[in-house]
């Protein structure tokens, strides 16, 4: 009697600790997941912060009339939970990338922009620009309030099923060397290789 | 020489007598406000945001630009306004393309891309401000644009 009294304390004992560590554990988690979505901490490798932070800076996802800013997460992190602990698995190639200092300079980040915008696009194309469509949905747009231009091109897009980035590249952060993409701009004799 | 001499000191002293005059009539920009006063901040104007093409006033003028282009960068990685004006969109977009002439360089050699001297847009055209003229002007195109 005595014994199995001492075993039930015990057993509440890890109970109540198993359960307090689960809170605590939880609350970490969540408490990271958060911290690590943060612009301040996005920004913390110089990386981010002398080159796509600067330019997002000039574009109005950041300066706007209204004072609404949409900061990295917004537009690079899912809010599913499932995809947010995707992503930041992922990012362990990109402190594998810092360490190895793949672009730590201006010119090598230039350099391999193509490569690493070509992702970010395919990415949001794949999921039909859904970081975007949190808050900008098509369904919410009032046509007859853009201009003329803006009117017939949305019209036309979503006709055509495009995304959203399809069209709006590069209006966070300027864009790479196009002309693989649209020889467009391409200046002068011929088009490079 | 010393009538000379004196001649100038009569002019000076005239040129002294004048000048104040002269300083009431001449008229800056910030008006006759005294320096550290500061100035009445200028009215802002906005970009005429879209518009129809605007029609020229001279045969030779480059078009103006009836749209904002606000944000549109330009460098020689990406030029923004080809994304709708270049020949592979133009027709997509429903814009005006780039003239011919703007494939040639400056000693007339054909290019098959848009020569370097013509590739920055905005230093010949230019959008607009909704705001009415600063000065009169009773310049009129010529018959064949009127």
């Amino acid at each position: 009697m005595d014994n199995t009294k001492k075993k039930s304390g015990f057993q509440w004992g890890i109970f109540i600790f198993g359960g307090l560590a689960g809170i605590i554990g939880v609350s970490l988690f969540l408490g990271e997941l958060h911290y690590s979505a943060s612009e301040k901490f996005c920004i913390s490798c110089h990386e981010m912060e002398a080159n796509v932070y600067m330019e997002y800076k000039n574009t109005s996802h950041y300066l706007n009339k209204s004072g609404v800013r949409a900061t990295c997460s917004d537009c690079h992190l899912s809010n599913n939970l499932l995809e947010k602990v995707g992503r930041k698995v992922k990012a362990v190639n990109e402190v594998i990338q810092h360490f190895k200092g793949t672009i730590d300079t201006r010119e090598k980040f230039l350099d391999h922009r193509l490569e690493l915008a070509t992702k970010v696009w395919a990415e949001m194309k794949a999921n039909d620009s859904r970081e975007c469509r949190s808050c900008h949905t098509a369904a919410n747009m009032d046509y007859m309030k853009q201009s003329s231009r803006a009117m017939a091109q949305h019209i036309q897009g979503e006709d055509a099923g495009k995304t959203c980035i399809e069209c709006h590249k590069g209006i966070a952060h300027r864009l790479p060397d196009m002309h693989t993409i649209d020889p467009s701009a391409v200046i002068g004799e011929a088009s490079p290789e | 020489m010393k009538k000379n001499i004196t001649k100038l000191l009569i002019l000076l002293g005239l040129a002294c007598i004048a000048f104040p005059s002269y300083a009431e009539e001449v008229k800056s920009l910030r008006g006759t406000r005294d320096l550290d006063a500061g100035s009445e901040p200028p009215e802002i104007k906005r970009l005429i945001a879209d518009d129809r093409p605007i029609p020229r006033d001279f045969v030779q003028q480059p078009p103006l630009i009836p749209h904002k282009i606000d944000g549109y960068h330009i460098d020689k990685n990406y030029n923004k306004c080809l994304s709708c004006h270049s020949w592979t969109n133009y027709k997509q977009a429903k814009a005006t393309k780039v003239p011919p002439t703007h494939f040639q360089d400056r000693d007339g050699n054909e290019l098959a891309n848009l020569s370097p001297g013509r590739y920055f847009c905005t230093l010949c055209h230019v959008s607009q401000l909704d705001t009415s003229p600063l000065v009169g002007n009773e310049f009129e195109p010529v018959k064949a644009l009127r």
